[in-house]
Parts: C-alpha cells; sequence; structure tokens
C-alpha cells in the first residue's frame, strides 16, 4: 500500500510526491512565456523541434513538464492541444505528467482532456472569488488531475508571509470541505518575488515565501508547496553565477522549510556547498534578509563572481582581424562593424573576378547569415540595421567598380515604397525598407505625403513588382483604402504591403481587401515579417498558396467581425449624455490660470527634457518588446537592450551639446465652458464672445458597472453653471533642424543612426509635452504648485489633469486639431505646420489640450453610432457623409 | 432494496469475501453458432447492413439466449453477471447504423440482466448487475494517422457524450454498479469517469464504480503505454470500489500486474483475465481446473476482492473458480468506507 499523503501523479510512468521525495524539478523550457526559442518555434509551427525542447528537457532530469502557450498571437486552446497531442506520441516524453499551465481556463481544461496520465493544473485562485474558485477546482476533480493553487484572492497576490498563509488556509478549507478535493492533490504556490531590487519593500520577500511554505507545510496536512525559483534572482539577470548561487541558497532554505517542487531551469543551479563562502555568506543574508545593507554588500561583490567573459571577449575582437577576407566581411556584416569595411571590401574586390562577385559572394553571404538570425530571432532589429549600414557602406565602395563595368545585379524583385498621402511617419517604413534590402530585394522610397497617383505612376515607370504602403495616424487608414480602390480602377496588377502603428490587419481585411481583388493586400505588423511575406507573395511558387491562406484568414477575421459587432450593446446619445461624469460644480474647484492668452518657447533648453524622456516607446520603436528598465535585464533582448540604450544615450549628449535640434513650442490658456458635448473658448473673461468652439465626441457603448460615458466636454464647467472655468491648449516639437542631421547620415549611408535620430526626436517631442505640462501645473495654471513627482510617477500620469492630443482616443476627430492651430497659430508661434490630413510637421512633435478638472482622466471612444455622427456633423457643420469619413475607424456601425 | 442499501450491502460483502464476476460473454455466444438471419430477428429484418457479430443487438433480437447465459453464470455461483453492451455506446454502434438505438440496446442490457439476477438473489447470496461501460473501438490519445501523430479519431467530449448516453440507459434498466472494462486507453476512461460522475451530479444517483484496464501485452502496459500503477495514479480520482485488470493475458502472465495492482491499490482490487492465450484454432487453453488453480493461489496470495473470467471463459471456469476462492479471505481493503 502506497504513501497516504502522496500526491499520485503519472506520464507513462508514476510518480509519486511525498514528504521522502527529494525536491521535484518542473522542466520550463515548454512555456511561451519563458522561452523565445520556444515560442518561436510554436509560432512557426516547428513542432518536430519544439517537441525536441520538451525531449531535451526530460533527459535532462525535469520529472515534471510544464506546457503554456499563452501569448497574444497564438490560439494558446487549439496549440496546447496540438502540442500535447503529438507529445502523447512520444514516450520518450509522456512517461512524465504534464502540468497545464495557462492563466485561461478553456486552455486548462481543452489541455485536461488530451492527458491520459494525471497532470497539475497550473493555476486556479481565488482571485476572482469563491463561486469561480469551487466550479474550477470541481472540475479539476472530475478530469483526475492535482491543481496548483496561486496565493492569490480579491484583494490581489500576496507577499507578506501572514496574507500568503491566510489565502492557503482559506482556499485549503473549500477545498477539502466544500469541494471534496483530496488535500495531497492540492499545491500552493505562495508566489517568489525578486528580491534584492534596491525597493526595501522587497528585501523580505524570500523569508515571507520560506517562512509561509513552513506554515502551510505544517497546517494544512498533505498539501504541497511549489514555486517559480528564478523569479527570486530576477535583479540579477546578467550575473548568472550569482543568479545561481541565489537560487541554490533559496532552495536550500526552502526546501528545508517543506518546499516540495518548483519551476527552475537546472542548468541555473549552483552546487551549495561549492558555492565561495564570502559569496553565499553576502547571498544568503540578502536572502534571509539578516540586516539592511545585505542587497549593497552582495552588490559590492557580485561583479567579481560574474566571470570574465567580457575579456575573453575583447580577444575575440582582436582576434578577427588575422582571419581570411570572407570570414572578415561575414563577421563584420553580423557584428555590424564599419571600421574596417572599406579595407575589407577593397581586399575581397581584388581577388575577385569581377566586383560584383564581392557583393554576390562574400556580402551576400553574410547578409543571409543576418538574415537567418534575425529570422530565428537570435539577432534583434537594432544589430540588424547596423549590419545593413554595413552592407550600404561595402556597397557604396564598389559602386564605381561595378559601374565602371556596366552590369546590374540581380534582386529578389523591386518594391515600391511610400508613406502616404497626409502623413509624414516615416520611421517604420524606413526600418521595413532597411530590412527588405538586407535581404536582396531593391527598394524605391518615394519618401511621405506620397499621393496614391504618384505612386501608382512610379510603381508602373519603375516595373515594380509590389506596392509597400505606410501610415501612422488613422485619416491614413482611409488614403490606403483610396489607393486600393484606384489600383483597382487603372488595373494595377501589384500585391499592396500595408503597414505602420495605426494599421491593422482588421481594418486591411475589413475595408481594403474587399476594394482591391485584382492581387492580394497583406497587413505586415511588423519590420521582421516584411521580408517573409515580400518573398511569398514574389515567389511564383509560393504565391498561390500563401495567398489563399491569406484570404481565408481576412475572410474569417470579416465572418468573426460580422458576428462580434452585434454583440455590443449602445445608449442612444441622448442616453449616453444621462450617464455622463457626475460632477457637483463649484467655483472653487476650478483654478484660474496665472495668465490668460499664448506664451511661446523658442530654442528650449533640450538639456531639460532629457530626465523627462520615457523609453520603453524608445524600444519599442525599434521592435525590441519590454518596459524599461525591466528590459535591460530581459534574458532575451536584455544585452542587446542594453546596447542600444546606451548608444541612445551617446547620441543625446550629441543632439544637446551640439544643437543638432531645435525645440520650440507654443501653450495658451482660455476662458471656457462647456456647452452639451462642446467647448466654448471666449475671446476674454467677459465669455459674452465665442472665439471658437471645440467639438467632442462621447462614448456609447452600454458599461457594465457604475461608470459613465466619458466626454472631455464633461471635464469643463458648463455654462449655465455660471462657473468661470479654464481650457488650454499646446503645440511642442523637438523637431526643427532635424532633416540636414539626416540628411547626412543617409549620405554616409548610415540607417542606423538616422533612424535612431528620429526615434530620439520623438521621444524629446513627448518628452517636451511632458515638461511642458508639469510647467503648465506648477506655473501657468498654477493649480498644483507643491507637486512634485519623479519621472515613473510622471509616466503613470499620477498628476491631476490630463493632455488629450486630438486625433487620439479621447478624442479621436483628428480635424479638431485645425481649432487647435487656429487658437495657437503654431505656424507662427513654433515653425510647426498640418497637412491635409492633419499630420504635424515636423514630425517630432506633440499638440493636445489642458483639462485640468481632478476628475478628467483618459479613456477611448469607439464604436459611436448614427445619432451620435448626425448630430456630430450639425455641430461641425459637415454633411453626415463627411462625418462618417472622418470618424470612420471609430465607427459603430456600417456606412 | 433501494440503490444505497444495495451498495452498502456490497461493500459489507467484499469485507467479508472474495466475490464472483462472471465470464466470458462472448464466448458463449459464439458457441451458439448464430447466422446474420438470428442477429437480426423480427426488429432488424430489413436493416441495410450486415449484423452478425454485433452481440449487443442480442439483447433486442434474441433476448433469451442472452438471459440463459446470465443464468448459467449465475447458477455457476458468480455474484455479480455483466451486462451484454460491450459495444453499445451510439459511435461504437455507428458502425452499423445503429446509433439510434444505443438508448434502447443498453436499456434492454441491463433490463435482462437485472431480471436474470433476481431470479437467483437471495438473502444469503444477494446477486448484483454490473453495467458495462466497454473502451470505445476508437481511441482519445492514439494517433490514427501515420503522418500525423497529433491526429484523433475521437475527442475526450465525444466519449463524454457517449458514455453518458449509456450510463443513464444502464440506470435507468437498473443496473447495481457501472464497470469501466478493457480499459486499453486511459484517456477512455477519463471519459468514462467523467461522464459518469456527471451523470450522478446531474440524476442525483450514485453507484459504485468498478475499473478494470488491459495490460495488452507482456510489456506490462496498456495499449497506450501505461504501466499499472501510472494506470492507477490516472484513475484514482474516481475513487472505485474496485480497480483491477482484465483481458488480453491469461492468468500465468498477468499475475505480476495483478500483484502490483494489490501492492498500491486504496481500493478493493479486481481481476478477470482470458482464459489463457489463444491457441492456432482460435480457442483458449487453460480449462476450468487450469485456470482456477491460478486463481486460487493469487486468492492465497491476498491479491483479491473480486474475480471472474474474461475472454474463453464459461460458467465451467466460474464454478471452478468461486469453489477455489470460496475458503479463502478477500484482500484487506483499507479506504472502502461507505460513501
Amino acid at each position: 500500500m502506497s504513501k497516504q499523503n502522496s500526491l499520485k501523479l503519472s506520464g507513462l510512468e508514476p510518480f509519486n510526491i511525498d514528504a521522502d521525495t527529494l525536491f521535484v524539478n518542473v522542466g520550463e523550457r515548454t512555456n511561451v512565456t519563458g522561452s523565445a526559442r520556444f515560442k518561436k518555434l510554436i509560432k512557426e509551427e516547428d513542432y518536430e523541434t519544439a517537441l525536441e525542447v520538451a525531449r531535451q528537457q526530460v533527459e535532462a532530469g525535469a520529472q515534471i513538464i510544464d506546457v503554456n502557450m499563452d501569448e497574444g498571437l497564438i490560439d494558446a486552446e487549439s496549440v496546447m492541444v496540438t502540442f500535447l497531442n503529438l507529445m502523447a506520441s512520444e514516450p520518450d516524453i509522456s512517461r512524465v505528467p504534464v502540468m497545464i499551465d495557462s492563466s485561461k481556463w478553456e486552455v486548462i481544461e481543452a489541455g485536461l482532456k488530451c492527458i491520459q496520465g494525471k497532470g497539475i493544473v497550473n493555476s486556479i485562485s481565488l482571485k476572482e472569488g469563491e463561486e469561480n474558485f469551487i466550479a474550477q477546482a470541481k472540475l479539476v476533480m472530475r478530469y483526475g488531475a492535482a491543481v496548483i493553487v496561486m496565493a492569490f484572492d480579491e484583494q490581489g497576490q500576496a507577499d507578506t508571509k501572514e496574507r500568503k498563509v491566510e489565502i492557503c488556509t482559506r482556499a485549503y478549507n473549500i477545498l477539502t470541505q466544500q469541494v471534496g478535493f483530496p488535500a495531497e492533490d492540492i499545491i500552493f504556490d505562495p508566489n517568489i518575488f525578486a528580491i534584492a531590487t534596491g525597493i526595501e519593500e522587497h528585501d523580505n520577500y524570500a523569508v515571507d515565501f520560506i517562512e509561509a511554505t513552513r506554515e502551510i507545510k505544517r497546517t494544512l496536512p498533505g498539501a504541497k508547496v511549489s514555486g517559480g525559483v528564478s523569479n527570486v534572482s530576477f535583479s540579477f539577470r546578467g550575473n548568472n553565477p550569482v543568479r545561481e548561487a541565489i537560487h541554490s541558497v533559496f532552495l536550500y532554505h526552502a526546501i528545508e522549510a517543506g518546499m516540495d517542487m518548483g519551476i527552475v531551469n537546472a542548468g541555473q543551479l549552483a552546487i551549495y556547498a561549492d558555492l565561495p563562502e564570502e559569496l553565499r555568506e553576502k547571498v544568503e543574508a540578502v536572502v534571509l534578509n539578516s540586516h539592511p545593507g545585505a542587497t549593497e554588500d552582495l552588490l559590492s561583490i557580485a561583479d567579481k563572481y560574474r566571470g570574465d567573459g567580457q575579456q575573453q571577449d575583447n580577444k575575440e575582437d582582436e582576434e578577427w582581424r588575422s582571419w581570411e577576407v570572407n570570414k572578415r566581411l561575414a563577421h563584420a556584416l553580423v557584428k555590424g562593424i564599419t571600421e574596417f569595411i572599406e579595407e575589407d571590401t577593397e581586399a575581397a574586390r581584388l581577388a575577385a573576378e569581377k566586383p560584383l562577385h564581392v557583393i554576390e559572394g562574400p556580402l551576400m553571404n553574410g547578409m543571409n547569415i543576418v538574415g537567418d538570425l534575425f529570422g530565428s530571432g537570435k539577432m534583434f532589429l537594432p544589430q540588424v540595421v547596423k549590419s545593413a549600414r554595413v552592407m550600404k557602406k561595402a556597397v557604396a565602395y564598389l559602386f564605381p567598380y561595378i559601374e565602371a563595368e556596366k552590369q546590374a545585379g540581380d534582386s529578389n524583385g523591386r518594391i515600391l515604397m511610400a508613406t502616404v498621402k497626409g502623413d509624414v511617419h516615416d520611421i517604420g517604413k524606413n526600418i521595413v525598407g532597411v530590412v527588405l534590402q538586407c535581404n536582396n530585394f531593391e527598394v524605391i522610397d518615394l519618401g511621405v505625403m506620397v499621393p496614391a497617383e504618384q505612386i501608382l505612376k512610379e510603381a508602373i515607370a519603375n516595373n515594380c513588382d509590389m506596392i509597400g504602403l505606410s501610415g501612422l495616424i488613422t485619416p491614413s487608414l482611409d488614403e490606403m483604402v483610396h489607393m486600393a480602390k484606384e489600383m483597382e480602377r487603372q488595373g494595377v496588377e501589384l500585391p499592396l504591403m500595408i503597414g505602420g502603428a495605426t494599421t491593422s490587419k482588421v481594418h486591411t481585411a475589413l475595408k481594403i481587401e474587399p476594394n482591391l481583388l485584382r492581387d492580394q493586400v497583406v497587413h505586415v505588423p511588423d519590420a521582421s515579417r516584411a521580408v517573409g511575406v515580400a518573398q511569398s507573395l514574389l515567389s511564383k511558387d509560393n504565391k498561390p498558396g500563401f495567398v489563399e491562406g491569406v484570404r481565408d484568414e481576412y475572410e474569417r477575421i470579416r465572418v468573426e467581425r460580422a458576428k462580434h459587432g452585434k454583440v455590443h450593446k449602445t445608449l442612444t446619445l441622448p442616453e449616453a449624455r444621462q450617464n455622463k461624469v457626475a460632477i457637483d460644480w463649484d467655483q472653487s474647484m476650478v483654478d484660474q490660470p496665472a495668465f490668460l492668452g499664448l506664451k511661446t518657447f523658442d530654442d528650449y533648453d533640450l538639456g531639460r527634457l532629457v530626465e523627462r524622456i520615457d523609453w520603453t516607446p524608445f524600444f519599442s520603436a525599434w521592435e525590441l518588446a519590454g518596459r524599461y528598465p525591466r528590459i535591460l535585464k530581459d534574458e532575451v533582448v536584455g544585452a542587446e537592450a542594453t546596447k542600444l540604450l546606451a548608444e541612445g544615450k551617446a547620441m543625446l549628449d550629441r543632439i544637446v551639446n551640439e544643437n543638432w535640434l531645435e525645440a520650440r513650442g507654443v501653450i495658451g490658456l482660455f476662458p471656457a465652458n462647456s456647452r452639451g458635448d462642446d467647448i466654448e473658448v471666449y475671446t476674454d473673461e467677459s465669455r459674452t464672445e465665442i472665439r471658437t468652439t471645440l467639438h467632442h465626441l462621447r462614448q456609447q457603448d452600454k458599461k457594465k458597472s457604475s461608470q459613465a460615458n466619458f466626454c472631455l466636454a464633461d471635464y469643463v464647467a458648463p455654462k449655465d453653471s455660471n462657473i468661470a472655468d479654464y481650457i488650454g491648449a499646446f503645440a511642442v516639437t523637438t523637431g526643427h533642424k532635424i532633416e540636414q542631421q539626416v540628411a547626412e547620415f543617409e549620405a554616409d549611408n548610415d540607417d542606423y543612426q538616422a533612424i535612431m535620430l528620429k526615434v530620439l526626436a520623438d521621444r524629446l517631442a513627448e518628452a517636451f509635452a511632458e515638461h511642458m505640462h508639469e510647467r503648465v501645473r506648477r506655473e501657468f495654471w498654477a493649480y498644483q504648485s507643491e507637486e512634485d513627482f519623479d519621472n515613473e510617477a510622471l509616466i503613470k500620469e499620477q498628476y491631476r489633469g490630463i493632455r488629450p492630443a486630438p486625433g487620439y482616443p479621447a478624442c479621436p476627430d483628428h480635424t479638431e486639431k485645425q481649432t487647435l492651430w487656429s487658437l495657437l497659430e503654431p505656424g507662427e508661434n513654433a515653425g510647426m505646420t498640418i497637412t491635409e490630413s492633419f499630420a504635424m510637421l515636423p514630425t517630432a512633435a506633440v499638440s493636445g489640450w489642458y483639462l485640468a478638472h481632478p476628475q478628467a482622466r483618459y479613456f477611448s471612444v469607439t464604436r459611436i453610432q448614427e445619432d451620435q455622427v448626425i448630430d456630430y456633423a450639425e455641430r461641425k457643420g459637415w454633411d453626415k457623409m463627411t462625418a462618417e469619413r472622418w470618424l470612420a475607424p471609430i465607427l459603430g456601425y456600417d456606412v | 432494496m433501494n440503490k444505497v442499501d444495495k451498495s452498502s450491502l456490497l461493500r459489507s460483502l467484499l469485507a467479508d469475501r472474495i466475490l464472483i464476476l462472471d465470464g466470458a460473454m462472448g464466448t458463449m455466444i459464439q458457441r451458439a453458432k448464430l447466422e446474420e438471419e438470428d442477429y437480426r430477428g423480427q426488429q432488424f429484418a430489413d436493416w441495410p447492413t450486415p449484423l452478425k457479430g454485433m452481440n449487443d443487438l442480442l439483447v433486442l433480437t434474441q433476448p433469451k439466449l442472452i438471459a440463459d447465459i446470465h443464468r448459467d453464470y449465475l447458477e455457476a455461483g458468480a455474484d455479480i453477471i455483466e451486462t451484454n453492451n460491450f459495444n453499445a455506446t451510439p459511435s461504437d454502434l455507428k458502425r452499423y447504423g445503429l446509433e439510434d438505438y444505443a438508448v434502447e440496446i443498453n436499456t434492454a442490457a441491463a433490463q435482462l440482466a437485472r431480471a436474470c439476477a433476481d431470479e437467483f438473489s437471495s438473502a444469503d447470496k444477494p446477486r448484483f448487475v454490473a453495467g458495462v461501460l466497454g473502451p470505445n473501438q476508437k481511441t482519445a490519445s492514439v494517433s490514427v494517422d501515420v503522418n500525423d501523430p497529433g491526429a484523433r479519431a475521437i475527442t475526450f467530449d465525444e466519449l463524454v457524450a457517449d458514455y453518458s448516453v449509456a450510463t443513464r440507459a444502464l440506470i435507468d434498466g437498473g443496473v447495481d454498479i457501472i464497470l469501466i472494462e478493457t480499459v486499453f486507453d486511459t484517456l477512455n476512461a477519463k471519459a468514462a469517469v467523467f461522464a459518469v460522475q456527471t451523470v450522478f451530479d446531474e440524476d442525483d444517483v450514485e453507484l459504485p464504480l468498478m475499473i478494470s484496464g488491459t495490460i495488452t501485452d507482456q510489456s506490462g502496459r496498456t495499449l497506450t503505454g501505461q504501466v499499472t500503477e501510472a494506470f492507477y495514479n490516472s484513475l484514482r480520482h474516481a475513487k472505485p470500489l474496485t480497480i483491477g485488470l482484465n483481458c488480453a493475458l491469461g492468468p500465468d502472465d498477468l499475475r505480476p500486474y495483478v500483484q502490483e495492482m494489490s501492492r498500491i491499490a486504496e481500493s478493493g482490487v479486481s481481476a478477470h483475465p482470458n482464459a489463457g492465450l489463444p491457441n492456432e484454432l482460435g480457442e483458449y487453453d487453460l480449462n476450468p481446473d487450469e485456470m482456477s488453480a491460478h486463481i486460487e493461489e493469487w486468492a492465497e496470495q491476498g491479491f483479491l476482492n473480486i474475480v471472474g473470467g474474461c475472454c474463453g471463459s464459461s460458467p465451467d471456469h466460474i464454478a471452478a473458480i468461486a469453489a477455489a476462492v470460496a475458503k479463502q479471505a478477500p484482500r484487506e481493503i483499507k479506504n472502502v468506507k461507505a460513501k
């Protein structure tokens, strides 16, 4: 007879865990949230290799394997089923129990239907209350699985020992007494959080876990304890020896306290007894939080244990210069080193029969390596752009020699690229252009604000094989639809690629594809996809299959959408207005600005803006995903992100010190009152003469809770309240003089620096807007003069008042920028203009309104109904069709 | 006697002695040498597909034959007889186009066995009916396509739907026990457990559950690759009255796995092995004396709570087995508390 309280799991073999079992390792590599490699394999449906990952884990000693498919772009439910079914066919893998890991219950349930063994559900919790918890627990029991219960309840995740124990005890009692869940099948995960983060409240997290474990094991008979171990050392990312030491010290104490199992990378575990004494002592002090300076102490010695990887790198750096020339070229391309490129290209040219052969041979080989590495997620965009810079320089060097021989190179195809009429944004387009060129496509870039007629004319004249359109602001979506219609009308049979921040697969499927029947339109979500899409569209063999896949997908989106659209419950405009934000207006809640009228700022000190930069979007511009500063320690992109940041900061210094950019801006504060959903701006405090009227839109979705149907006008005191209220406006730019510097980089074939400069200019413009908002709050409107927030608080917008921008979610009508322009005259005052689609020039610019009411908040107006459109058209003096065109992205009905 | 009383009676008998399960149904039907028209009877005279070999249909077309086999086993000393509906879930019946008769066949199988058991039941020797949930001919965890190891011929949900239909009909027909048997794919059995528990829950009934797996060959694994203990762990959540092994092997080859099950099970243990292995003529080798000699030794070793026979066994085998274990004490069940 086996032991009473043992957790009896199985794959093809049994696996029983009881008090005598040594610590159980749960394999973590088949988890898309933890392994970039596995995620990539799953996304590419390379299940064979993905199974290999699972097999290696089991071979390496994982006693249970955790499978997690939670990723936005993955259909987690179906992929979970596919992968578990495939695993079932591999006895080497399926011999161990499976841990089905998902935050979505549907995925867990789908997984439970695939495993014949006794597995573990990871996880359920009291987060959404007892009812849900009980229902899920009952099903887990009926499916015959054990369960991990997170220490998480309606109040949130438990961080202290007391909360952990309290939640686990409550869950235990519910499970054993109400549900009849076997105690031995309950595994608690009392949350392992990072320690040594520099934040004092985090110092005791390891102790909290260890002590909670001890208490749980003492008071809740049968229950097991598990946890994700690598979290604990998160703050030492990049220093593996110290991380490993932390893991082993932490486990040493946690296991002693009764921890039964954990998700651990077995390769990331040092042997406790083998740790150098100094390191072990310092780590022990941090883990056990024995004194306040423990983290500092560990930091002071951490670098000593990092290993001498740095030095080895340097040796390698010098060594490559002695390699033969083709290898040197490949190395320079992969590493993005321009230093020796002309010298090496010359050497290669002398050795080659023809100069073109250098391109076709070693340079293309090098770029292929880059392409492969990028394709397999081993290189990141900034590195690829640097490689392209090396390539361009080499080609530029060879160009005169090739010209002399008058030979043209073969390319994969010629692609015409342009930012559409009315739009001026080109960072993304330029990145895609570079990536395509790296992959031997010839790119003709027509620049920004290119009308459809010109795009088509050039495409035909240059015999292009494909057109790529880019756009960032919402009116560009319409321009793309127009472009598709023109292609159809003029009979231009070319594939069309669509990209840019506001574009989407849904918009492409719903609005563009139905207008373009001659050839295929494909939405490209990011630069890394562009090559695959272009190759598929230009390959005779692959195109039909690829196109069929895209069409099916878009058709599915349309069908889904048609079904989905009807589900939303909406209010009539009068009903929505009834449900406006309840504000009990009183003059005392309005602060009178320190001045009324305009204030302009010329040649503003860029140095003052640097500290206000929000770095997270800087990384996303380069397609590195993750929040700053955490991204710097990211397992996958951390090293590259750190490098990119250093280079960005270096350029930022030059921008500031050498005055590469000029910052200008204008702000204005005006007497104003709301009238319905409009805001009237008056010429003076007498409030008798209306200078202009701002038109706003109101949310029309039926709200589930007591939430209001928001409209910006609600935050300005109504005219009939007789309260004197105000509104502000601003337009700032940091883009002056940028063209000159960009042109210099481009002349030098240095796209990397050109793109970097544009990205930084955008960041500075945002920082300028943030900085100016702060000054407005403190000095100019002066309603919050004591405020002193740090940058993090500012990014999180923890202050009073908002600065919504026309064209963005709270006030999505771009044409309101015209009104803003009439108030501020930024053309005169800051050298800023707007295009016919209301994109701003220079592009590194931000404009918007200032609303000061304490309740003012950001929200998003979507799915407005026909009655509001008619009402809005009337207020704007438009006909309904004009209104529908400008509001197309937020219409809640089909036109 | 109501179901709760019946169930506690069964549990108390189980603590008292080794209970006898019946033997092969298929083997006995084979002996009757039925022809196509026998299978069809009047009700299915014009059925478009051949029905010969569709043994489950006989509860409708040859009820007397089936009842007589039940009676033979009851006479031989069986405490528990199994309903004749091994392949009678809707998806199994589909092969004959008979899926719409699933409820009718399962109900009739249960009623027939019920009536026979009641004929023999006495206060000294109460008789029980075990309603059978067979393995289903399709498997939820093995691919049917060599080129696509992820492909499945049947899903968990389909199996749950299938087994729910059969379970309800068996309960309606008056069975005392649900017997999930000849499990070669544990995932199918998990679906059966899920269905049975859901039906219990929804219809507010509860019957004791017996589960019996099949070790397909001397590798000691089920068809889907599990060893005995892994199989046990996978189904422990069903809290069965007994768990055990049947079919595929004769008692000599099955012995180590019955021993293993007896070592690990927290519930009662059952076994109903084949009467040896089929010989060149397709007949099973072991005669009643030979087979009962093996079973006697198992009983002496304390492996058993319920024992019977599978393929190749006959009422003579069962009578011999019943005699052989009559004086033996049952395996001690630590966890056999009434629910």
